[in-house]
């Protein structure tokens, strides 16, 4: 505690701050009103455009992105992924309900195994909480049904996301996080994912596949 | 580490003539500048977004005190521990405990600046303790006993070829005949090799991008993916963050999100930019079992009030250095401790005293590029002439360049005598020149002289010229 007063006490001393209660007021309002700033007008866009900036931003990115009519086209998507590149079908995903009610059943040779991954799987099949056009990034939150790991240790990981829950902005997408687990509360871990994994380390040359997924895979659900 | 930052010139003379350097400091001018440039006309709003992040880092700054405590409240709120650590060493104490709490072998580590600052490495295998880095290029460094010679590009400068020696000697265990001679045979070996290492730590150690004071959470921006993977699979995670990395709101994060990718790397956004707030929750399938924040001071609360507070807005994006002449000259390790490049000629004074670091904001030609690119606007070269002064006003500049400097004071505080002076040395000097016009020897000059002629004046005075250009235009106008 004595630490925690010294630092406080000089930072207070630096600022020569007082106890004057504008300082608190302010400081409270602008915790409680999140004040937005300058939101960019490039993903400001009707449902469509919207979408389609969201997919041409992502493959930017690097990522693959798949667009499908709606959630029960799903897993034959994800057999399709899986036979183009030649991989095991198999694929591990978290209990999300959306993914769950899906006809997996539908696709006999592919093998669905749930919950978080040890490192062995090759796949993984996420549901994203939302998705933000202007950077085409996938937002997606930890709990029971979306293991993080899913996100990070299989070589491909495909994504799965409602169109209309894309976002136009990264603060429209935020304020989602915060209408759903409620103000000042958050999600053990809130990733926001914009292609598959990269580095530019050694001679700055880009290079896919450092240490997450090698491949990004997008399926936009509907729109 | 030791501060070799008094050694600069010695240093920076090793630098211009090591050809391996040389080579990999080309990377930083091709890698990094046009990246940026291209982002930054992408998006309409940017210079906008700047000043609405300067803004925000001003606001939070003005009101420290306030917005930790509001954090501190919030990460306890969600389950996590926030420790207070007024210098280096009492953060690697309070990180050693809980290591020494959980019995930990290994610490996964992602890349931090700060974990540099406080040289916890070396503290933690003192303590017998091993720490692994995982960022691939913090990793290479570690195999060569190395520091970062750039704050995101730590491995900036070597090239492929040494990295794969280094390869070679450490990974004893991989065939020798194996092909290692592209980046994406090394990527590749390195990626398999930390994997495991991931699975076997007992802690995760991450910095911090931004601290927010309305959730209790921190946001690390990488691109590789394993500063997520060292705090979501070992059990313990320890952020470690200065006091200035706190923000408000998510809000004002995302607005500086915006600029800091951009002016990084060029990118519209990082791959991962990750909030974790709290240890795992009860039904987390995954995730860690307890959340650490140690909040260091290490010298940030007395920059506030000074002329100096304006450098607590860096966020740590390296563009000031990527578009450093000096950089790109000497590299990082030249500047002789953490911080390197611009800011660093700025916060190193700062944080090991002017007194050792009083060359780097001396190494400066004030071109003022890296202001002109500094997402934050802090005005570095504004802080490099504060130094300066320090510098001088407490004695610390060589003898000679002090009576140099008296000699000179004393002739421009008597602007007539100043312009008779000139006005007879430069006919002189022009003569001396011969018909080359320039001196490869000249007294006093040895420095100069030594790598470059020194091209002899030719013509009038710039106050003559000054004159002539003022009666003109006032002719004009009549």
């Amino acid at each position: 505690m004595n630490t925690r007063e010294a630092i406080l006490g000089k930072v207070r001393n630096a600022l020569g701050a007082g106890d004057d209660p504008g300082r608190l007021e302010a400081v409270w309002a602008r915790l409680m009103n999140a004040p937005t700033g300058v939101i960019p007008a490039r993903g400001q866009l009707d449902t469509t455009s919207r979408v389609a900036l969201f997919c041409s931003m992502a493959q930017q990115a690097a990522a693959t992105v798949d667009r499908v009519a709606d959630e029960t086209a799903v897993p034959a998507a994800v057999s399709a992924y899986l036979r183009a590149r030649n991989l095991a079908p198999r694929v591990r995903m978290g209990g999300d309900k959306r993914l769950k009610s899906m006809p997996w059943v539908d696709e006999r040779n592919l093998q669905v195994r749930y919950g978080s991954t040890d490192g062995e799987d090759e796949v993984s099949v996420s549901h994203a909480a939302t998705a933000i056009a202007e950077s085409g990034t996938l937002l997606l939150v930890s709990g029971k049904e979306n293991p993080t790991t899913l996100n990070f240790l299989p070589d491909h990981h495909i994504v799965v996301v409602d169109a209309s829950d894309v976002a136009g902005d990264l603060e429209t997408a935020l304020q989602k996080v915060r209408q759903r687990y409620g103000k000042g509360e958050m999600p053990r871990t809130v990733n926001l994912i914009t292609g598959p994994s990269r580095s530019g380390d050694i001679e700055q040359t880009l290079l896919l596949g450092a240490h997450g997924p090698r491949a990004l895979h997008i399926i936009v659900v509907g729109g | 580490m030791l501060v070799t930052s008094p050694a600069f010139k010695e240093n920076a003379h090793e630098a211009l003539s090591d050809e391996q350097l040389r080579k990999a400091l080309g990377n930083v001018r091709a890698g990094f500048i046009d990246k940026r440039a291209k982002a930054a006309e992408a998006l309409p709003e940017f210079e906008a977004l700047r000043e609405s992040a300067r803004a925000i880092k001003d606001h939070t700054l003005a009101n420290l005190d306030l917005y930790l405590t509001a954090y501190e409240e919030k990460v306890v709120a969600a389950g996590g521990k926030v420790h207070w650590a007024e210098t280096a060493a009492e953060a690697r104490g309070i990180i050693l405990d809980i290591c020494r709490m959980h019995d930990a072998k290994t610490v996964a580590k992602g890349k931090s600046m700060i974990t540099e600052e406080i040289e916890l490495n070396d503290f933690l295998e003192a303590s017998g303790i091993h720490p692994v880095e995982t960022d691939l290029g913090e990793y290479i460094i570690q195999l060569r006993g190395e520091h970062p010679s750039h704050i995101i590009a730590p491995a900036v400068h070597l090239n492929k070829e040494q990295v794969e020696e280094d390869f070679r000697r450490v990974h004893t265990d991989l065939p020798p005949d194996r092909d290692l001679s592209e980046p994406a045979s090394l990527l590749g070996e390195a990626r398999r090799v930390l994997r495991r290492k991931y699975f076997e730590a007992d802690i995760g150690i991450t910095g911090a991008n931004f601290l927010v004071a309305e959730t209790g959470s921190s946001i690390i921006v990488t691109n590789e993916g394993n500063g997520d993977l060292s705090q979501i699979l070992p059990r313990v995670h320890i952020v470690v963050a200065s006091i200035e990395k706190v923000v408000p709101t998510l809000e004002d994060a995302a607005q500086i999100l915006r600029v800091l990718a951009r002016s990084a790397t060029g990118q519209e956004m990082s791959v991962y930019t990750t909030i974790s707030t709290g240890p795992r929750r009860a039904n987390d399938p995954d995730g860690p079992d307890e959340y650490h924040v140690i909040l260091l001071d290490n010298g940030r609360s007395a920059m506030l009030g000074t002329e100096f507070q304006d450098m607590l807005r860096c966020i740590r994006c390296g563009a000031c250095m990527n578009h450093c002449p000096v950089y790109h000259a000497v590299g990082g390790h030249a500047y002789g401790w953490v911080y390197p490049g611009p800011m660093g000629a700025v916060l190193t004074p700062a944080l090991v005293g002017i007194d050792k670091a009083g060359h780097l904001p001396n190494a400066s030609t004030f071109c003022g590029r890296c202001e002109a690119v500094c997402p934050m606007k802090i005005p570095l070269p504004g802080m490099m002439r504060h130094w300066r002064e320090h510098e001088w006003e407490r004695g610390l500049n060589p003898a000679v360049v002090r009576s140099g400097v008296r000699f000179w004071a004393w002739f421009a505080r008597r602007p007539p005598l100043y312009r008779l002076a000139t006005y007879l040395t430069m006919p002189l000097l022009a003569a001396f020149g011969g018909r080359k016009r320039r001196f490869r020897f000249l007294p006093f000059a040895g420095g100069w002289t030594k790598y470059r002629d020194l091209p002899a004046p030719q013509g009038r005075t710039f106050m003559q010229q000054w004159r002539d250009r003022d009666a003109l235009k006032q002719g004009g106008a009549a």
